[in-house]
């Protein structure tokens, strides 16, 4: 018995990782609902699937009351320093609880005309945002790579959701390979840093980076770390899984993967390379510079010859990517709020141009090609006009606030002198303005191939109608968002 | 006595064989399953090498968790295979190719 003791935390330390469990609260009342939607959904058929619906939509919004409620005034980190709590991780969780909110709102009708109106889809979303809080609140290597895993892992299932579909079974494969070929690096980083630190704790590995900046190890180790991130993220040249899963996948599921693990990347980011690395910056930034020139790039040009519009949304992701990664590139704490405030915002947009795919397709028809927009102005405007938000609002046009999320990051690369890569950024920004403006050419000044109006449940059109009004508030008043950033981070 | 930098080696000559084997193979994807297991098993071991010679715990729990995981990660391979399966009737690679652009 002795020996076993031996290996076992003391009771003291148990005494105070049960005082640290509140700490936890909303991971461990989310956890307990997904288990709980997963069985009621059982005793559940076809017709009363709702209450499948609604009790994962009482779940997020019981998280946000909770989250919001118990707001982190200060870091703490718990659980023998796997675990912390801080208001970026409390941001940003409550943005992950807001968007996937929207993401079962805006796909509930489209599952049902495609007969995928089924628990699982509620139950695996429900695990993902699991996944999500964890990566957002991890401190150590191991926390990090169970969260990205555990929402990993209920992505790749979502994307093969509807069984009969060739190219949703081809894109499942595809985005299980990289995905775990991305996991792979980062582990194999992960287990470098570990051996030249002697620790899997992100606060130990800071300290230990620092005072050894020079070793070979911890540079082969930070090469696999960033491709790891960059995989997941969907940055060049590691974003082939994006435009194929976006394409492939059906748009209810598309529309959860662009939207939330966008900023879960982002605050795995963070923590790996600002947290964990951050005295390793001067060689990060070189690469995140690199990466974020050909994301920007290579996603501007690549969408303007896309015919698909979730294909093109695709490539819109990577070159947003690009400009999330050069406010991170930045490495001061003006880059890091610039880029936390471009993810939540673009996250923003993402939700409404998906959401307005799904209003417009009905059974049997997907509504994913450009030319299904044409003359949308004539059969609704009211639709047609939020769409025209959500375009310009990622074109960075003004008043919208993608445009401040731009200025903000554009300020940050400014103000550490680096004006010919600011001037780069302008440059494929107003490349890809092309395309956007394409589909507000489309909407509004070419005739209709169809003139019937847009037949879509009022639930739906009430959230778009406040996803648009979100958009354009926020560019009126970025502060409202900008301020509590400047607060948290 | 085998020494840390000859394990390492090791690890690393099993990574890159799990590498080329996911981008040389164009035939099975089972194969490409495999190699990506093999992949975390090289990194199970750059872990137990440097818990072992560290003498440090940590890097011995994160492989326990790494193994789970790979578990997982290969039974919802599997199952897409199956579903790609059913749907195309080939595990070519070479026949993933329904969307260009």
């Amino acid at each position: 018995m002795e020996f076993i003791a031996a290996y076992l935390p003391s009771a003291m330390t148990n005494d105070a990782t049960i005082a640290q469990l509140p700490l936890a609260m909303p991971e461990i009342i989310l956890l307990c609902m997904a288990c709980i939607v997963l069985v009621v959904d059982l005793f559940l058929t076809d017709k009363t699937r709702g209450g499948t619906y609604i009790l994962s939509q009482i779940t997020l919004v019981a998280l946000i009351v909770i989250t919001t409620m118990t707001f982190a005034k200060q870091d703490t980190i718990a659980f023998n320093g796997t675990f912390i709590r801080d208001g970026m991780g409390d941001l940003l969780k409550i943005f992950i609880y807001i968007a996937t909110f929207a993401v079962f709102l805006y796909s509930k009708s489209y599952l049902k005309a495609r007969d995928i109106y089924k628990g699982e889809y509620y139950v695996l979303g429900l695990f993902g945002v699991l996944g999500m809080m964890i990566m957002v609140s991890a401190q150590s290597f191991l926390t990090i790579y169970l969260g990205l895993e555990l929402l990993s892992l209920c992505m790749y299932a979502m994307v093969a959701l509807q069984r009969d579909s060739i190219i949703a079974s081809e894109s499942a494969m595809k985005y299980f390979v990289l995905g775990a070929i991305a996991s792979g690096m980062l582990l194999y980083g992960m287990s470098m840093i570990y051996g030249a630190t002697g620790s899997l704790e992100l606060s130990t590995i800071s300290s230990e980076v620092a005072a050894q900046q020079q070793n070979i190890i911890l540079i082969f180790g930070l090469v696999f770390v960033v491709v790891g991130v960059a995989f997941k993220l969907g940055a060049v040249p590691f974003h082939m899984w994006l435009p194929d899963v976006y394409q492939g996948s059906p748009t209810a599921v598309t529309i959860f993967i662009g939207s939330a693990p966008k900023i879960a990347a982002f605050a795995m980011m963070m923590r790996l390379l600002v947290d964990g690395l951050g005295a390793l910056h001067v060689q990060w930034q070189d690469m995140l510079m690199i990466m974020a020139i050909a994301s920007m790039a290579i996603g501007n040009v690549v969408a303007i010859a896309q015919t698909n519009l979730k294909r093109m949304l695709a490539y819109s992701t990577i070159s947003h990517v690009g400009f999330i990664m050069l406010g991170v590139m930045t490495a001061t704490k003006e880059g890091y709020a610039a880029s936390m405030f471009y993810t939540i915002t673009y996250t923003l947009m993402a939700l409404g141009a998906f959401g307005m795919i799904m209003l417009m397709s009905r059974m049997g028809f997907e509504s994913d090609k450009l030319d299904d927009l044409r003359g949308l102005n004539h059969r609704s405007p009211w639709f047609a006009f939020m769409m025209l938000i959500f375009m310009f609002s990622m074109a960075g046009v003004p008043p919208f606030v993608g445009f401040w999320a731009k200025l903000q990051v554009l300020k940050s690369v400014v103000s550490i002198d680096l004006i010919w890569l600011a001037l780069i950024a302008v440059i494929f920004s107003i490349v890809g303005a092309f395309y956007y403006l394409r589909v507000i050419k489309l909407m509004y000044f070419d005739t209709p191939q169809e003139t019937s109006g847009i037949e879509a449940a009022s639930d739906l059109r009430l959230l778009l109608s406040v996803n648009g009004i979100v958009v354009l508030a926020l560019g009126l008043y970025p502060q409202l968002i900008m301020g509590i950033i400047t607060s948290v981070i | 006595m085998i020494t840390l930098t000859q394990v390492l080696i090791l690890a690393a000559i099993l990574f890159s064989i799990s590498v080329a084997g996911i981008f040389l193979n164009r035939k099975n994807l089972i194969i490409l399953l495999m190699a990506i297991e093999l992949m975390l098993l090289s990194v199970n071991m750059n872990f137990i090498a440097f818990s072992y010679f560290m003498d440090d715990l940590a890097g011995q729990v994160f492989v326990f968790f790494i193994l789970t995981v790979a578990a997982a990660e290969a039974a919802i391979g599997l199952a897409i295979l199956v579903v790609l399966f059913r749907n195309k009737r080939t595990i070519n690679v070479d026949d993933l190719n329904e969307m260009k652009g």
